[in-house]
């Protein structure tokens, strides 16, 4: 499993550097925000968690449709289905998940404080904000992860997986703002919101792959 | 160890391609599958590594023990495809196989060797030709030990001296006790290996094509 995870990473920061292109997506997302809402700092401040999470979300979908499609166009997917008995499907589609994270997701992260400075945020709620996405967006993966696996055998299934995926990740953006938000205004709480993400992450790490799987099996 | 299929039919996109199939390959033996495009070679293959169900009929393996304990379990599939990412090496490729199939049986470098592609393991994979690209899939084969080979056209795209290596490979391998299913056109170079011809489909049509296997 563990090679599995270096050749996923690898294939991730090598073919096509596919964080790059994440990365450039979350920038443009966040940087175009304080020209459209004005030089009302305040405003930005306050909106700021809201804006890293939406562009991280829209961020992390990107060449999420390619996490089964290129393994099944080379002929690898089939051999991971063989493999079920050594290696249950669900736990090759888990280090999968964890392996696209670490290539595509854990930039966006990475760069999220850098960002946030855009939006005039204070230092607390900069690292309250990446805190979340750290804890958060593993899940998006994992539901990823889902329609990746529906639309394997579709060839253009990039905009159908955003839409599918969409609907079951708005938990995941919604307790994530509520706790980067609760770290900077006072009266929100931070830890019951933060906890509730922490909670859908690990919901999603279970179901996500399971599911996924279940598709992967009956693709063909 | 015993491959058995009874009785065995195999369907696409709800049809039926083939049905009624029986055959069986102990341990040593290999089959030849032939038959013209369509027929349901492929689809064969498919339900025999477990990829595809079978729409009737029985499958089994007997005689593996804990194991080995199915077909799925105890093969290795050489498809189509070759399994291999082309921005990693040919080196990286197979070692990654290796550890993920377990069961190692030589090292990367001796199976490189064995195929004659030692001196470009440091390549990656898509830099290689369409032979050399086979060449390295047929490696994966020797790197970890699966005692039943599921061979899908596995000489496709390989010069003369390289299809005579595989057949002393192949040999080898059925002389250790193996099993070999193989689907072909062109002769695979093994004396004594039963056949098993598959008919062309009852309604005279080609099978229509699949875009992916």
């Amino acid at each position: 499993m563990l090679a599995l995870y270096v050749r996923e990473v690898r294939l991730g920061i090598r073919a096509g550097s596919g964080a790059l292109t994440g990365v450039l997506f979350f920038l443009a997302v966040v940087a175009v925000i304080p020209f459209g809402v004005g030089p009302d700092l305040n405003l930005l401040a306050r909106i700021g968690p809201a804006i890293l999470w939406i562009g991280a979300l829209l961020a992390s979908l990107l060449g999420l449709e390619r996490l089964f499609q290129a393994d099944r166009e080379d002929g690898s997917l089939d051999l991971m289905l063989i493999a079920d008995g050594r290696h249950m499907l669900a736990l090759t589609v888990f280090v999968k998940c964890l392996a696209h994270w670490t290539a595509n997701v854990l930039p966006l992260v990475a760069v999220a404080p850098l960002l946030g400075l855009f939006m005039n945020m204070p230092p607390a709620g900069l690292a309250a904000a990446t805190l979340t996405l750290l804890v958060g967006t593993p899940a998006i993966t994992f539901i990823g992860a889902v329609g990746a696996a529906l639309v394997v055998a579709l060839p253009r299934g990039g905009l159908l997986v955003s839409v599918l995926i969409l609907p079951l990740s708005i938990p995941v953006l919604i307790f994530g703002v509520a706790a980067s938000r609760g770290a900077v205004a006072e009266p929100d709480p931070f830890l019951p919101a933060f906890l509730i993400l922490l909670a859908l992450t690990l919901f999603f790490a279970v179901i996500g792959p399971a599911a996924a799987a279940l598709a992967l099996r009956n693709a063909d | 160890m015993r491959l058995a299929a009874e009785a065995l039919s195999g369907e696409r996109g709800g049809e039926v391609i083939f049905s009624d199939t029986s055959f069986a390959v102990a341990s040593g033996e290999a089959l030849l599958v032939k038959g013209p495009n369509g027929a349901g070679k492929t689809t064969l293959l498919r339900i025999l590594a477990g990829l595809l169900r079978p729409a009737a009929g029985r499958l089994a393996l007997t005689g593996g023990g804990e194991q080995w304990p199915d077909i799925r379990a105890a093969c290795h599939y050489l498809g189509h495809f070759n399994a291999m990412k082309t921005a990693l090496t040919v080196e990286e490729n197979l070692v990654f196989w290796q550890r993920f199939l377990g069961q190692a049986q030589t090292t990367v470098s001796e199976a490189l060797e064995t195929v004659g592609l030692e001196d470009i393991g440091y390549l990656p994979f898509g830099y290689l030709s369409t032979g050399q690209r086979r060449r390295a899939a047929i490696a994966r084969l020797l790197v970890s030990h699966r005692p039943v080979w599921l061979l899908d056209e596995p000489t496709a795209g390989l010069d003369r001296a390289s299809e005579g290596r595989f057949a002393e490979l192949m040999r080898g391998h059925l002389r250790e006790g193996g099993m070999i299913v193989a689907a072909t056109h062109l002769p695979l170079g093994l004396e004594g290996a039963r056949e098993l011809a598959m008919g062309a489909r009852r309604d005279g049509h080609d099978a229509p094509i699949r875009s992916t296997p």
